[in-house]
């Protein structure tokens, strides 16, 4: 286990220098001359030269490079070309605001869609398996932003029963404390609050759940009727164990693995799903950021973004495999 | 097929033997009892023709209506579906069958290109290294941990951004981030394959690399990667269609359906069939090629007999 963990982690060493090595040609490697590209045609003359100096854009590519990955390990993610911002401060309540929309997409991915996989292994072929099984591969196949987008017609503009947009009331602003708003109002003993909040995290939730519910259910129920034909199975039914014992207890322990590894890999997917369903929620999120950095072609945000959502995802993996190592000691690596 | 008609079958290949009768088993390909076993799956079959049909949509599409793609009729802005529209006009006056119809070319295609491509490089460094090992394993397969490092779609953001937003590079940016999806599992079936006793008297026949690999590996490993490629078609589908919505993809006036839907966002109330229909067809087309991929694995698996 221990000698597991210590490669990978020195595996990790060349995966992180090429993540930053795609980040840095984000900027640097665009064709062309990049200050003028990222100041649009319009630009002035001196006003590309002035960026190109800021930016160091007229040293050579190691030097920049050398530059780029001694900011990063200071800590240092660059200033947004928009805001003229620190980036290190604008993105941490943005992640704050990712983190609890992907919790709570997860939360409803796992509710959902492992029980309907339980349901659908335990009644094999019945109408609910059936059912359940084309829900789920419609929600593989769906666009995650046109159900966003359907969500918010039918439920904000049709029905208006939810928050078609952002995390709370323009009128009733939370007092931030961690930035986790469902957290910060239990903190402040806001019920008003803490409702509002909730309120606005249903559609998102829900968009961005959908597809992780899907692929959780589909490996529920195959992982789940794989166990359920296993000889213990059958002892313990031979012991007159009640179905729902059977099930909840011993298959469900056993089938958990390969469903954990999906749940872990698929909480990695959904920081990139974010994107696209915090884009149209106008959920102030590290998605949305990056949505809002193209559209200003404020590179380093886009650049510091995209490399602290990578990190994020590479360190969801490492933890995804060190538990699959932890959990089953049966996976000798 | 049990096993043991597969040994028969193994003798039916040489029907010297004295004694022998052949007219008693007939011998079946692979790949055919699997097109056969694909054939009585219902679900692939739908999936089947969900394709064909948006495929013959998409070539007569010409025929299929008497508007273009760019005819802009400012008077009959965002109508709703009639028997003139059938889904509606969109925003400039322009009939939504006849984008979808032009756009089901544009996704088809999107995905074919870019899933060949993904095939091609990933297939090839995925039997590089797992074929010659050593090194050169080591270098490309940290290639492709680097690029699985990104959650997709960031990553495609990422290479669209250098690159420049256009349809072509977004397709060069799927077909990029989708190679290591294949390399990885060529590999992996590349590793396994080496170390078979077929594969061992190649080499002891003191035949050349590429021979091996060519006629020896790569038909060995062809199943899994044809599942991977049907499955893949429909991601690059979703992938291209997340780009033209992030603005990122397709332009202005090509009717592709995610640039389309993230238009018709600024009328989801006045228009709502600008959003519905663009998004369905997305939706059936993936569904399509994944209940395709389900069934072809299911087909291709041996575990799955009986």
């Amino acid at each position: 286990m221990l000698a597991y963990t210590i490669r990978r982690l020195l595996m990790l060493i060349p995966v992180l220098i090429g993540m930053t090595i795609i980040t840095f040609s984000i900027v640097h490697l665009i064709p062309g001359n990049p200050a003028q590209v990222i100041l649009g045609e319009s630009a002035t003359e001196t006003q590309v030269q002035d960026l190109e100096e800021s930016m160091g854009l007229n040293e050579p590519y190691i030097v920049q490079f050398g530059i780029y990955v001694s900011d990063l390990l200071q800590g240092d993610l660059g200033t947004s070309l928009k805001t003229k911002a620190s980036i290190n401060k604008e993105i941490l309540p943005k992640l704050a605001a990712t983190f609890e929309l992907t919790f709570f997409a997860m939360l409803f991915a796992i509710i959902i869609g492992v029980n309907a996989g339980i349901i659908s292994a335990w009644r094999h072929n019945s109408w609910f398996d059936f059912f359940a099984m084309l829900f789920a591969l419609v929600g593989v196949s769906m666009p995650v932003f046109w159900l966003a987008l359907m969500e918010q017609w039918i439920f904000a503009q049709e029905l208006g029963w939810l928050p078609a947009h952002g995390r709370q009331d323009s009128r009733s602003q939370i007092d931030p404390i961690t930035h986790f708003y469902v957290l910060d109002s239990i903190l402040h003993m806001d019920m008003k609050q803490l409702f509002i909040s909730l309120k606005h995290l249903v559609l998102p939730s829900i968009a961005l759940g959908t597809i992780p519910m899907a692929i959780i259910a589909r490996m529920t129920r195959s992982s789940m009727l794989e166990v359920m034909s296993s000889d213990y199975i059958r002892t313990i039914r031979a012991k007159g164990s009640g179905q729902f014992l059977v099930i909840y207890k011993h298959a469900l322990k056993n089938a958990t693995i390969p469903v954990l590894t999906i749940i872990g890999l698929q909480t990695g997917v959904l920081l990139g799903g974010a994107i696209l369903t915090e884009t149209i929620f106008s959920w102030p999120g590290i998605g949305r950021y990056i949505y809002d950095a193209i559209s200003y072609r404020d590179y380093p945000v886009i650049q510091s973004g995209i490399l602290v959502v990578a990190l994020i995802f590479v360190m969801i993996n490492l933890i995804v495999d060190l538990l699959y190592a932890f959990i089953d000691p049966r996976i000798k690596y | 097929m049990t096993t043991e008609k597969k040994e028969q079958e193994k003798v039916d290949i040489h029907p010297n033997k004295e004694g022998y009768e052949p007219d008693e088993i007939t011998a079946i390909s692979p790949w055919k009892d699997a097109f056969r076993r694909l054939r009585k799956n219902r679900l692939s079959m739908t999936g089947f023709f969900i394709i064909v049909f948006f495929i013959i949509v998409g070539i007569f599409a010409p025929l299929l209506t008497s508007h273009g793609i760019d005819d802009q009729e400012l008077v009959n802005r965002l109508q709703p579906p009639s028997s003139e529209h059938w889904f509606g006009t969109d925003d400039l006056g322009r009939d939504i069958l006849t984008r979808i119809a032009y756009g089901a070319r544009i996704s088809l295609l999107v995905g074919f290109i870019a899933v060949t491509g993904a095939l091609i490089f990933g297939t090839l460094l995925g039997i590089i290294a797992g074929y010659f090992g050593k090194w050169v394993d080591m270098v490309i397969s940290r290639i492709f941990d680097i690029l699985l490092a990104f959650p997709s779609i960031l990553l495609a953001i990422a290479i669209v951004a250098i690159l420049g937003p256009s349809l072509q590079n977004a397709l060069v940016a799927i077909a990029i981030i989708n190679i290591p999806i294949f390399g990885r599992l060529v590999r992996s079936k590349v590793l396994s394959l080496r170390e078979e006793e077929f594969v061992m008297a190649a080499k002891a026949q003191g035949l050349k690399n590429g021979r091996i690999i060519f006629h020896h590996i790569l038909p060995n490993s062809l199943a899994p990667i044809i599942v991977q490629a049907t499955l893949g078609f429909g991601t690059a589908i979703l992938e291209a269609a997340a780009l033209g919505f992030l603005g990122l993809g397709a332009k202005q006036p090509t009717p592709e359906w995610g640039y389309m839907l993230s238009n018709a966002r600024d009328f989801i109330q006045l228009a709502p069939w600008t959003l519905v229909f663009p998004g369905i067809s997305i939706m059936l087309v993936v569904l399509g090629f994944n209940l395709i991929g389900d069934g072809l694995r299911d087909a291709l698996d041996p575990k799955m007999k009986n």
